[in-house]
């Protein structure tokens, strides 16, 4: 019996290791996912960053001043004089 | 103690043992206390100094919130640049490089090496504000040492000067400055937060520790502004300012069932992409801020509260012969003798005479009391900065002439925008609305007058844009329209000037108004100053785009369209209101104090 006196604290000093080595090894997962996360915060803040800078162009595109210059001057539209606009009785 | 034969001279051993014990136990001891004070004495200090290597706090940036008008189109958006910064001391230190980056920002090197020496005791100084990312990433590849870059945001308002009055603007640090952007500039701007992190040797985050602050998300504001109505509003109102040299002129088109304000526009404009090309005057937003003496607009007040008194209808008869009335030694003009008119026709041909005689037979604090209900003397609610009350006297003070005087617009002053508020009170039965900004900002509103009051009133104001009443240029082809028109003088320097604020507000379509606009011209000083002439074709212009953009059914059908199927010809209806022939001057109005 005396033999194996020493195996418990063998297997505690084992699993104290063993959590030691887990510790640091979460620890270190958690480095990596938390960088892999400022990443993608970064990607979404350059997205929104260019997803405002597309509304801002497509916003100047169609600037009612804009259209109205290209459809009277390029495309000849004008408006209806009020006795050329019939109404559909409902 | 037997003797050694080769016993050493000097100290016995077990005194050389004592000493090594000692000088171990010295040691020991050492260490202990070198431990104690380093583990207990002095932890926090030292914890505080490793932490510092390596913890930094850093701040959450919250960019600012875009604008939207009612159908989600942006008017105004904040994009980041950087901004270049340079620590002098570091930077001077490397004195040879200053040539090549003043080359890359485009000023003068020995400029820059003047201004960096000036502000050598600093640690921060801009060398460029608020560049395109582009421009900045080739400035920070030169890797110069000491030149930093800083990420700003910048507001971009792509309506430009369409609706600039109204959104106000930002300063360089995006902070509102005027208007709306003023406003709700908490909302918008948020709070940036702080968090504590790990940095590693390059720099890089590698652990969120906690915290410090949460930040702010900022909101995005949606407004009741409708884009299309702004621009075709700040078109018509450039384009009449322009004909008629005027000196400036507001326009606002706001929904009468809700309040909710769908254009507003003002001039001279600017461009709040370039704000330091343009004078504060440019920037007042003036339907909001600038009062004027309105004139014959406020003869709907007079006659709501003659009717409300009981004491007349709209068809009570009202003698205006000869055209004149003298009233404490003082002459009440027409522009000519009406003759005998009613109630109705006071307003039809906007007679002065007419409408004071009816004050005459209302108490002041009647017409004090109606005039307050309808908003006026008190600022609107909209929350917009710098909005004018504009001015009512106190009933006590009005003498018989002053009452007058009230009766058709002169000796109170108020805004377009509360012209605009009272009006649309009377096309929604009598309920008058808060103003807003803010699609569906509309609240429940108070009932200010009898409904059918109301009611007649359209009704009455409907004769005004007719071959009879001031302003047949306020027609619109298919809508029924009922309005008024205003010409009053300017007041300067203790009388009045011949010079002129050119008014129309109306209610459209006249069988159920849904839109109230009002125009307002100041000074117009080619052509014509009547109302009717200036004010009123603007109104028409804006407001039969604004209905047909919103889809409001036509209530005035000139023709239905009756065709065959293979119909493609041009259908001839007499849709255009006629102009005014030549010897017809019913446009004419005003006071002639």
């Amino acid at each position: 019996m005396r033999r194996f006196a020493w195996l418990p604290v063998a297997v505690l000093l084992a699993l104290v290791l063993a959590s030691a080595i887990a510790t640091v090894w979460a620890r270190h997962e958690s480095r990596v996912e938390f960088g892999a996360l400022t990443t993608l915060r970064h990607q979404r803040d350059q997205l929104n960053v260019e997803f405002g800078r597309l509304e801002l162009e497509q916003a100047t595109w169609a600037e009612p001043s804009r259209v109205e210059t290209v459809a009277r001057g390029k495309l000849g539209m004008i408006d209806p004089p009020a006795d050329a606009i019939g109404m559909i009785r409902p | 103690m037997t003797p050694h034969p080769r016993q050493p001279r000097g100290p016995s051993i077990r005194m050389r043992l004592y000493a090594v014990a000692l000088l171990l136990g010295l040691a020991s001891f050492g260490l202990a206390v070198r431990a104690v004070d380093l583990q207990v004495v002095r932890r926090g200090f030292l914890q505080e100094q490793g932490q510092a290597r390596f913890l930094r706090t850093v701040p959450i940036p919250v960019s600012r919130g875009s604008i939207f008008d009612r159908n989600g189109e942006p008017l105004a958006v904040s994009t980041p640049v950087e901004s270049i910064w340079a620590n002098p001391g570091v930077l001077l230190q490397h004195a040879e490089r200053l040539p090549q980056l003043a080359r890359a920002l485009g000023i003068d090197a020995a400029e820059l090496a003047a201004s960096l020496r000036k502000r050598a005791s600093r640690s921060f100084v801009y060398l460029q504000r608020q560049l395109a990312p582009a421009a900045a990433a080739e400035i920070m590849a030169l890797d110069i040492p000491g030149v930093n870059e800083k990420r700003e945001y910048k507001r971009y308002y792509p309506s430009g000067a369409v609706a600039a009055h109204v959104l106000g603007f930002t300063n360089i640090d995006d902070k509102g400055q005027a208007g709306l952007e003023l406003a709700f500039d908490a909302a918008l701007s948020g709070k940036p937060g702080a968090q504590r992190v790990i940095r590693d040797r390059r720099g890089r985050v590698v652990e969120n520790v906690d915290m410090v602050e949460q930040p702010q998300p900022s909101r995005d504001l949606t407004l009741s502004i409708d884009r299309r109505i702004q621009y075709l509003a700040w078109r018509d109102l450039e384009h009449t300012v322009q004909e008629h040299g005027a000196a400036s002129g507001s326009l606002v088109v706001m929904d009468v069932r809700s309040g909710e304000i769908l254009a507003m526009v003002d001039q001279p404009g600017y461009n709040p992409n370039n704000i330091n090309a343009s004078e504060p005057g440019q920037r007042r937003n003036r339907a909001v801020t600038d009062v004027m003496e309105p004139g014959s607009v406020m003869k709907p007040f007079t006659i709501a509260t003659a009717l409300e008194s009981g004491k007349w209808t709209p068809t009570t008869p009202v003698d205006t012969r000869p055209g004149t009335l003298r009233l404490d030694g003082h002459v009440i003009h027409d522009t000519r003798n009406h003759g005998l008119l009613d109630v109705t026709s006071v307003l039809t041909k906007s007679s002065n005479v007419g409408a004071s005689k009816i004050s005459l037979t209302l108490s002041a604090s009647h017409m004090y009391d109606v005039l307050r209900r309808f908003g006026f003397g008190a600022t609107s609610g909209s929350g917009f900065p710098g909005e004018s009350a504009g001015v009512l006297p106190p009933p006590n003070t009005w003498s018989e002439l002053r009452k007058a005087t009230i009766s058709y617009g002169y000796g109170v002053s108020v805004t377009a925008l509360q012209l605009a508020r009272a009006y649309a009170a009377i096309g929604n039965g009598g309920v008058l609305h808060t103003p807003t900004f803010i699609k569906g900002g509309g609240d429940a509103g108070v009932a200010v007058i009898d409904p059918q009051i109301a009611d007649e009133l359209v009704r009455m104001l409907e004769t005004v844009v007719s071959p009879e009443g001031t302003a047949l240029k306020a027609a619109i082809a298919n809508y029924s329209v009922a309005g008024k028109t205003g010409t009053s003088h300017i007041a300067s320097g203790g009388g009045y000037s011949n010079r002129y604020v050119s008014v129309f507000v109306g209610l459209a379509p006249g069988n159920d108004p849904r839109l109230v606009t009002v125009a307002v011209v100041k000074d117009p000083t080619r052509g014509s100053y009547y109302g009717g002439l200036v004010a009123a074709p603007l109104f028409a212009h804006v407001t039969a785009g604004a209905l047909r953009l919103l889809d409001v059914p036509p209530d005035n059908v000139q023709h239905w369209y009756v065709g065959a199927p293979d119909n493609g010809m041009p259908i001839d209806a007499g849709g255009d209101a006629p102009d005014y022939a030549p010897d017809n001057d019913n446009y004419k109005e005003g006071a002639m104090p």
